[in-house]
């Protein structure tokens, strides 16, 4: 038995009968680090003796009966921008290299109140900017079905190490679609909840309005289960939403006989590759065959959509990491002679240049004179993006569309040309730009055997929808068991 | 021209401390004055990931501010961000309020130059952070940053140019001061920084329409320094004008060792704060209800203790104005006649030696070092005859420099007034004796010898005869 391509359902499964310990899982997953984290690249802090240690400490106190609870033992990896108390929170940035947080993300808590492990922090675009992962200060994250490939981003490190079964799931972060596309790119299941669900409480913020947390995992069971542990109001999130405490795992039907779903036919077209398209329509005759009522409509969204999230992702960036300021924490330049110095050589030297462009982009759309045209202007089509959906969403259930116009990408291929890499997040933006829950799942693989993701899309609090619409999917194509990642090297 | 042919205009900003127990957007103590660094958090350290939460007392603070200066309450506002980078601002920015401010369109009444009530507008009134403190010059010329005051609530307030003089100025951050007192939304300890004022100036020959180019001096925290500042700011431009010059917008600083103001910053480094709807925190909704409950539920108000006072204790109106120009002076008037049952000695001793303490030291009433009850007990020392009201002058000194109880006062100082009669018969022979011209006079009808002769027993007892027996008591001698 692969301990390590075990799904968390089957790994809790097997801790309740005795097959397992808590112990022998930590191990594996341990070596499984080892042995494949130079080839891949996932993590930025690998928590080994930690968690090795943590692993001894909970197995005594279950066995005790000291602390109950499913999840007891089960390791999680996380995403480097979510704060983790006592262990450095880097974002990937030279700005927070030696950065350790002195608290933990409200995620983190509801983590370890589960008694989880955490095995390390992942790899990620440097404060979450960038589709590729290659925007990291420490190194670029490789795709484990062919490590000349991206693994996407910004969550490339948890969506790489969940595929490459270096951790069992892990918790990303999704502003324009870090979390699902990555998710696509390495053949795994990932999922942005509604904006509001889950607290945004020590998550390093990028834009603030659209940043989200979510998990990435195995397959759907894994995301119902790991969304029931981080979602909740939080009191300490002005934006986290007060609703009542729902079981996802419940809303796994496997039937979704009269489901409504619409098919923008937008986001089928230019841009989009010929592969993606036509395993996009077979997945499209798999919900026919099961029972669904699909349409194609008109969602004529996408060609604004991409403008108005850089305009209002930037603004919000370009406010967000102002703190970052050689001041207090982080990175301080050693060259200077007096305080501008301070601001100017601190913030030159440790952000990336992805990083300086989108404050650039962000200072001057919320400049006086500009705010106007751009920033306001952004708001508007923001509010009008979503009238556009909630008027589809009167019409269907889920909205189907494709994760990522293309497969993953080479290494090097997209890093030095902004414009094309931001035409990668063509599919997603417009779900965070309205708020809205969506969720991407493996549909099949193109010629060169890498996987292509599906992404569905919910109203508002939907999410016990489109888990099932995801669920009833994934249990009749069965795609972890006929496609694995296989390390390719050429 | 002289500065009789200008006319000065001047616009107030005003911050003042909100008195909540927690910080504005974290649960942090509120409280002035404890060790750097202490009463902090993620939240308002800037740390990253951490997100801020509005403190529902300081938009019922500031709600209360607005209904009792004649505000309108924006029932659908927000909070924005106002970027910019400096040591003290930990988030790299500050949270307040840019176009939909909590309140708006009020105004107080002052008295102007001539002492009639004249009305000053009030811009709006906006919630915000207030910025940590930077202590420099500490460890060889560096600067430290206590984070303590970041995320201080504050309320800005700001005037329409209505004022025409320091005078003006004075008295309408006092009555704003006494008024937030009241309301007890803030303790406005000037010293402590928590009521500090930004002064807009700029002059024009009198009959003008167009307003003149304006400099602004920041962050000014005492009555005097702004009379002075504006004085010597007014007096400045005018001769630049009168001089053919003109007037640069600019950041002034008020220097108060030399009297003047120095040029900080010009339009040129003026910054561009990128205001914009704070993402992290929700709107700000009030109900009808919720705002009508405030209303209700207001204290009293400077105006109506006014008139209490006047109506229903009797004091002229120029007694109760001066009591109820600072809450705290009200206060310990209601306090002590409350307990020594005399409204008008009460009245009479903190409007006359007690204020003219103040002012001689240049403190505020809040700063008064003695308590109510020790005052009442003077007074009724007085009342019963164990001092004089000349004794009681001393006794007020006394009580400012070393408050105590002033039986004990009196004690160690020796100051117990002389009933016994025998004690007084000794005295009023001595000085028939040593004055013989004077009951001289006396017999001859001149009654004013009697004073005088009253005094030299004064004299003699350094003060402490009871003068009532002392009258008595020669007029039998005389009369023998």
């Amino acid at each position: 038995m692969e301990i390590t391509q075990l799904t968390v359902h089957e790994l809790k499964e097997k801790l309740s009968n005795k097959e397992l310990t808590i112990s022998e899982i930590t191990k594996a997953y341990i070596d499984r680090i080892n042995e494949k984290e130079k080839d891949i690249g996932a993590f930025v802090t690998v928590l080994e003796e930690n968690s090795m240690k943590k692993a001894k400490d909970i197995e005594n106190k279950v066995n005790s009966g000291e602390i109950k609870g499913d999840l007891a033992g089960i390791p999680i990896g996380v995403k480097d921008n979510i704060c983790t108390k006592g262990v450095h929170t880097t974002c990937s940035s030279k700005m927070l290299e030696n950065f350790v947080s002195p608290y933990d993300a409200t995620v983190m808590e509801k983590v370890n109140n589960e008694n989880m492990i955490n095995l390390g922090k992942l790899n990620m675009d440097e404060f979450a900017m960038g589709g590729s992962t290659e925007y990291s200060a420490f190194h670029v994250t490789k795709n484990p079905w062919n490590i000349n490939k991206v693994p996407g981003g910004s969550s490339g490190g948890a969506a790489a190490a969940v595929a490459a079964g270096m951790v069992p799931w892990a918790l990303g972060s999704d502003t324009g679609g870090s979390i699902r596309q990555p998710a696509a790119f390495c053949g795994v299941v990932g999922m942005k909840p509604t904006y509001g669900l889950v607290s945004r409480y020590g998550l390093v913020a990028f834009a603030s309005s659209l940043d989200q947390i979510g998990p990435i995992t195995k397959d759907v069971e894994d995301c119902a289960m790991l969304l029931n542990v981080i979602t909740g109001h939080d009191k300490k999130d002005s934006t986290s939403e007060n609703r009542e405490k729902i079981d996802y795992t419940l809303s796994l039907k496997n039937n979704i006989k009269g489901m409504k779903i619409g098919i923008p036919k937008e986001f089928f077209g230019e841009g989009i590759s010929e592969e993606v398209k036509q395993k996009l329509e077979e997945a499209i005759e798999k919900y026919k065959e099961l029972g669904a009522e699909v349409e194609e409509f008109s969602l004529d969204i996408a060609n604004y959509s991409l403008a108005t999230y850089y305009i209002i992702a930037c603004a919000e960036a370009s406010s967000n990491l102002g703190r970052f300021d050689g001041i207090r924490y982080g990175y301080r330049t050693p060259n200077f002679n007096n305080l501008k110095d301070i601001y100017i050589n601190s913030r030159s030297e440790a952000f990336g240049s992805e990083v300086k462009r989108r404050i650039i982009l962000g200072t001057y759309v919320l400049s006086s004179g500009y705010y106007d045209a751009y920033y306001k202007k952004a708001q508007q089509v923001r509010t009008l993006v979503q009238a556009k959906f909630d008027e589809a969403f009167s019409k269907y259930d889920v909205i189907l569309t494709p994760t990522a116009p293309t497969t993953a990408f080479n290494i090097g291929e997209k890093s030095t040309n902004p414009l094309e890499m931001y035409l990668a997040d063509i599919c997603t933006v417009s779900v965070n730009i309205a708020g809205l829950p969506g969720i991407s799942i493996p549909c099949g693989v193109d010629k060169q055997g890498m996987p292509i993701g599906m992404q569905l899309i919910g109203q508002k609090f939907s999410e016990e929808t489109l888990l099932n619409v995801a669920y009833t999917f994934e249990q009749a194509v069965k795609f972890s068991e006929n496609y694995k990642p296989e390390f390719k090297k050429a | 021209m002289s500065r009789e042919d200008y006319e000065i205009v001047i616009g107030l900003e005003v911050h003042a401390e909100l008195s909540t127990k927690t910080k504005i957007f974290c649960s942090c103590s509120n409280e002035f004055g404890a060790e750097p660094n202490t009463h902090v958090c993620p939240v308002c350290m800037g740390m990253p990931g951490a997100l801020p939460v509005l403190n529902e007392k300081v938009v019922e603070y500031a709600v209360k501010a607005g209904l009792a200066t004649n505000c309108e309450i924006e029932r659908n506002s927000k909070n924005d961000r106002k970027n910019y980078f400096y040591p003290d601002t930990p988030k790299s920015y500050q949270i307040s309020q840019f176009d939909k401010p909590l309140c708006k369109k009020g105004f107080i009444e002052i008295e102007d130059e001539e002492g009639k009530e004249k009305k000053i507008g009030i811009t709006r009134i906006h919630i915000e952070d207030d910025a940590a403190k930077l202590n420099h010059n500490e460890f060889g010329g560096g600067s430290l940053v206590d984070l303590n005051r970041a995320g201080v609530p504050l309320i800005e307030t700001v005037s329409e140019p209505d004022i025409r003089s320091s005078k003006e100025a004075e008295n309408y951050l006092r009555k704003l001061k006494s008024i937030f007192e009241y309301i007890e939304v803030s303790d406005c300890k000037m010293q402590e920084g928590s009521f500090r004022a930004d002064i807009n100036l700029s002059v024009r020959k009198k009959g003008a329409q167009e307003f003149g180019t304006r400099t602004e001096m920041k962050n000014m925290s005492s009555f005097r320094s702004i009379v002075r500042a504006i004085e010597y700011e007014a007096d400045r431009q005018i001769e630049i004008i009168e001089d053919g010059g003109k007037i640069a917008q600019e950041t002034r600083r008020w220097d108060d060792v030399s009297g003047k103001t120095f040029s900080m910053r010009d339009k040129e480094d003026a910054q561009d704060y990128r205001y914009f709807p704070d993402p992290d925190l929700v709107a700000i909704r009030l109900s009808t209800e919720y705002i009508e409950n405030i209303k209700n539920n207001l204290p009293e108000l400077p105006e109506s203790r006014k008139a209490r006072y006047i109506n229903e204790i009797g004091l002229s109106e120029k007694e109760a104005n001066l009591l109820t120009a600072s809450k705290h002076l009200s206060n310990m008037f209601e306090e002590t006649s409350n307990i020594c049952k005399n409204h008008k000695l009460a009245a009479n001793w903190l409007l006359s030696d007690v204020s003219r303490i103040l002012n001689e030291k240049e403190i505020e009433a809040e700063e008064i070092p003695f308590t109510s009850e020790q005052l009442a007990k003077m007074i009724m020392l007085i009342e019963k005859g164990t001092i004089s009201s000349a004794i009681g002058k001393k006794v007020i000194e006394e009580l400012f420099e070393d408050p105590k109880d002033p039986e004990e006062i009196i004690k160690e100082k020796g100051w117990i007034q002389i009933s016994d009669e025998g004690a007084i018969k000794e005295v009023v022979q001595k000085i028939l004796e040593a004055n013989p011209q004077s009951v001289a006079d006396y017999k001859a009808g001149k009654d004013r010898a009697l004073g005088f002769l009253v005094g030299q027993a004064m004299k003699e007892t350094k003060g402490k005869a009871n003068p009532q027996m002392l009258n008595k008591m020669f007029i039998e001698e005389l009369k023998k």
